[in-house]
């Protein structure tokens, strides 16, 4: 006998139902998001064209402003403007479909296109124009493969084609970080926590200066010279990100804790160096130091173009930062405020938007991080004439520019203001020779000054 | 093979060993050139018959057997393990850019010379898949293919002297391709196959099962029309006095139902009532559930690994986990982050954010933001 009811021939399922259901307004809902227990009329209305829209005049003040950087948005204001977001992604998440799912295997199209003929094109790197050839497509592959491939399906994007090989979960990408930490400390750590300095970990990546309200201390006087090296080996610092090794600065870094993310990174990392500096190489036989060199490049390159992208997302000039104590009682509607006023967008046109996994579009990223991306750019449209009624702040500029800012903040951060330098000498943290020699540095600077 | 109407078409491929190409593509040195991703991940770009871990079919045939259902020749790719007579298969068919997973039964015969799959698909007037397939497919269309299912429903061995085939609408499929598969393998006891269609024009295999009858003195088709004024060999629904037509002495048998639940519940009762010794095997389709949601209403929430089981409150699945005393994977608490994401095993929720009611079995939804309607397993 068959014990069992095998679904056979009808298992068909009705097309999703989208309909919102009457909710009773008592309906006890997420805490971390209280501005969404309003009522069932409230969110039907919300999710209607008919819905409010504000217009604030930006040079007003509101006495009890949540946030210091918006002092003309009263709490009701932020929340009204979440609504406004989420109107805007209601909008889009109902039209997901074939247009987006195309547009995705497209572009895995053309960077397995890119890899296949680009390593193809390395063995033969004996002869220079293969070997360029072969770097720039390598390295166009891997930028596809990391940021508009694999950043945004990790964010979950495209989770809703039941895809497994577009699954946000189990995707794994061409870098040396594995994709199971990336989840944590980006998707999660970042993307929730974005710009609180102390939280956002992505504020320096732990190991640079990058705001203000970071306290000096003289080991910041390599600023640059860790950028720099960021830069190079941006793929490396990736995968060491989410050990958070700038603690064992202060002593407390539990590493015991820690020794399996480290087995994993050394695996992956194991598994990306052997395809890209032993077999591809070896497959060229008298040849290997070619592919290897041209492996190498095409990886520094894609490090130097991820970095630059990503240091532009949040850390030019104009972006706002946060403190723990403003947004400790944050509502969703703060949150997408602090994700508008911490995040920063790149100009370009439309290839430099698809090769920088539409990051550049920073802002609508942060807003709706699972949303696909290709959809950012029409996002961006909606997303400026809210702001511009909410007297918000939309930050943006070309790449170039955007990256000169970072730089000069890199350097700048670097050096210690005078009261930053006080501020070093009388902390708790740091090392007597240090502070000794800070000290008098700064008696120093206070005695030249005063003779002058 | 099968007499000249349940031949394959013509494209159907002769022989499909793996090539010295296909067997150095699965080795762990293919596996590392690729990695992060895997070969097939490539392969599907440049030659998208092949394929060495997962399965595809490309489609070679298409038929339309009548109004509401449509009839698939699928070449599988070398990693489709062949199959036996009576196991279903899941298909994958990618409708609006969502993928969508289907089982159905093979109907053709599972003798290893056959080196095609033979689907047919009814469908539904809701149905997503049955009818983009009824009106989208088309030869050289690919879908995604899983390992053959199901160990129960399967031809014994030793074959016994009488096989016994009850069927009704678009159930025939999984026993059709049990007689196929035993005049293929030129089995000598006798078979009956009997099939249960509301009228002559809703008989699915009409021309097959003929030729089957005419070529094969051993096979006894028997037609039931179920309304009435059809000329069939037997009429009405299933009564003992049809059974015994088919099983006319209870041993060195074996029988086989599949249909809908009302023909399968008559021949185990008769089994039952009866006391029949021939082995009985059955499966019947599992009718779509259409409940009416109150999205109000509260049930019981079963986290599968853990074993637990809690009534719902309508907070989110994620506190009710925790209330449980289980630690389920998060991060945000508030939808973005994706970290939560949790296999739904069974039952519909609620979006917490929007309001919308959703879910599918293995449909992966955000626990955070989502709360139960109605009762609902987790994969936790």
């Amino acid at each position: 006998m068959n014990p069992v009811t095998t679904p056979n021939e009808t298992t068909e399922t009705p097309a999703e139902a989208t309909f919102v259901p009457a909710l009773d307004p008592s309906t006890p809902l997420s805490p971390s998001a209280p501005d969404r227990e309003a009522s069932a009329a409230a969110r039907r209305a919300a999710r209607t064209d008919a819905g409010e829209r504000r217009r604030i005049d930006p040079s007003r003040r509101v006495a009890d402003a949540p946030l210091s950087a918006v002092p003309h948005l009263s709490q009701d204001d932020l929340d009204a403007f979440g609504r406004e977001m989420e109107r805007i992604r209601a909008k889009h998440v109902a039209d997901l479909g074939e247009r987006d799912a195309t547009y995705i295997r497209k572009v895995i199209k053309a960077q397995r296109r890119l890899e296949i003929g680009g390593r193809i094109a390395l063995e033969l790197g004996f002869i220079p124009p293969f070997w360029l050839a072969g770097v720039a497509a390598l390295s166009a592959s891997k930028i596809l493969d990391n940021m508009e491939i694999g950043h945004n399906v990790m964010h979950g994007q495209y989770d809703w084609m039941q895809d497994e090989e577009l699954n946000g979960r189990t995707f794994e990408w061409d870098t040396a970080c594995p994709a199971d930490q990336w989840r944590h400390s980006h998707n999660y750590m970042h993307h929730t926590h974005t710009n609180i300095v102390g939280k956002d970990r992505d504020v320096g990546y732990g190991i640079l200066r990058m705001s203000d309200d970071q306290p000096w201390e003289p080991y910041f006087l390599g600023n640059p010279v860790y950028a720099s090296l960021l830069a190079l080996l941006f793929e490396y610092g990736v995968a060491l990100h989410d050990l958070e090794v700038e603690d064992a600065r202060y002593g407390r870094w539990d590493w015991k804790a820690r020794l399996p993310m480290m087995q994993a990174i050394w695996h992956k990392v194991r598994r990306q160096a052997g395809k890209d500096y032993l077999l591809f190489p070896a497959l060229a036989g008298p040849f290997f130091p070619v592919v290897l060199a041209g492996n190498a490049t095409a990886n520094v390159v894609r490090n130097l173009w991820t970095f630059s992208i990503i240091f532009c997302g949040h850390f030019p000039d104009g972006v706002e930062e946060f403190t723990v104590e403003e947004t400790a009682e944050e509502t969703r509607g703060g949150w997408y405020v602090r994700q508008l006023l911490g995040s920063s967008n790149l100009t370009g046109g439309k290839l430099f938007h698809v090769m920088s996994g539409n990051l550049s579009f920073q802002i609508e990223h942060h807003l709706f991080p699972d949303i696909p991306a290709h959809r950012y750019a029409e996002i961006s449209d909606e997303v400026r004439e809210v702001c511009e009624r909410y007297g918000l702040q939309y930050n943006g500029g070309p790449l170039p520019y955007q990256l000169f800012t970072v730089a000069r903040k890199i350097v700048r951060l670097a050096w210690p203001t005078g009261a930053e330098a006080d501020a070093f000498v009388a902390s708790e943290t740091g090392g007597r020779l240090a502070k000794t020699v800070v000290r008098t540095l700064r008696g120093a600077t206070r005695a030249v000054r005063a003779a002058v | 093979m099968t007499p000249s109407a349940t031949a394959p078409p013509a494209a159907a491929r002769r022989s499909r060993r793996r090539g010295l190409t296909q067997r150095l593509l699965d080795t762990p040195l293919a596996d590392a050139l690729a990695g992060p991703h895997n070969v097939d991940h490539y392969l599907e770009l440049l030659r998208p018959g092949w394929a060495v871990k997962r399965i595809r079919g490309e489609i070679v045939d298409v038929r339309h057997q009548n109004e509401d259902s449509v009839t698939l020749t699928l070449r599988p790719t070398v990693t489709w393990p062949g199959f036996l007579a009576g196991q279903h298969v899941e298909i994958t068919v990618e409708v609006d850019g969502v993928r969508h997973r289907r089982c159905y039964s093979p109907s053709g015969s599972a003798d290893i010379r056959a080196r095609t799959i033979e689907l047919t698909v009814r469908t539904h007037p809701e149905g997503v898949v049955s009818q983009h397939l009824k009106r989208n497919a088309h030869v050289g269309m690919f879908v995604g293919l899983s390992m053959p299912i199901g160990d129960e429903f399967v031809l014994p061995r030793p074959r016994p002297g009488r096989i016994v085939l009850i069927s009704g609408g678009s159930g025939i499929t999984p026993v059709l391709a049990m007689l196929r598969t035993l005049t293929d393998e030129g089995y000598g006891g006798e078979v009956v196959f009997l099939h249960y269609a509301r009228t002559a024009g809703d008989l699915l295999y009409a021309d097959d099962l003929a030729a089957v009858e005419a070529a094969h003195p051993n096979v006894t088709v028997l037609r039931a029309y179920t309304r009435a004024g059809q000329d069939g060999d037997l009429a009405g629904h299933l009564t003992r006095e049809h059974l015994r037509v088919a099983l006319p002495a209870d041993r060195d048998a074996a029988a086989f139902v599949c249909g809908p639940g009302a023909l399968v519940e008559a021949v185990r009762q008769i089994w039952a009532e009866d006391e029949l010794t021939t082995p009985l095997r059955y499966e019947h389709f599992a009718p779509p559930e259409l409940p009416e949601i109150d999205p109000d209403q509260l049930g019981r929430i079963t986290f599968a690994q853990s074993g637990q089981a809690v009534e719902a409150t309508g907070r989110s699945l994620l506190e009710q986990a925790e209330q449980a005393g289980l630690s389920p994977t998060h991060g945000c608490r508030m939808g973005i982050c994706q970290s939560c994401k949790c296999k739904l095993e069974h039952g519909r929720v609620r979006d917490t954010l929007t309001g919308d009611i959703y879910g599918a079995p293995g449909e992966e939804i955000r626990i955070c933001v989502s709360a139960a309607v109605g009762d609902v397993t987790l994969d936790l």
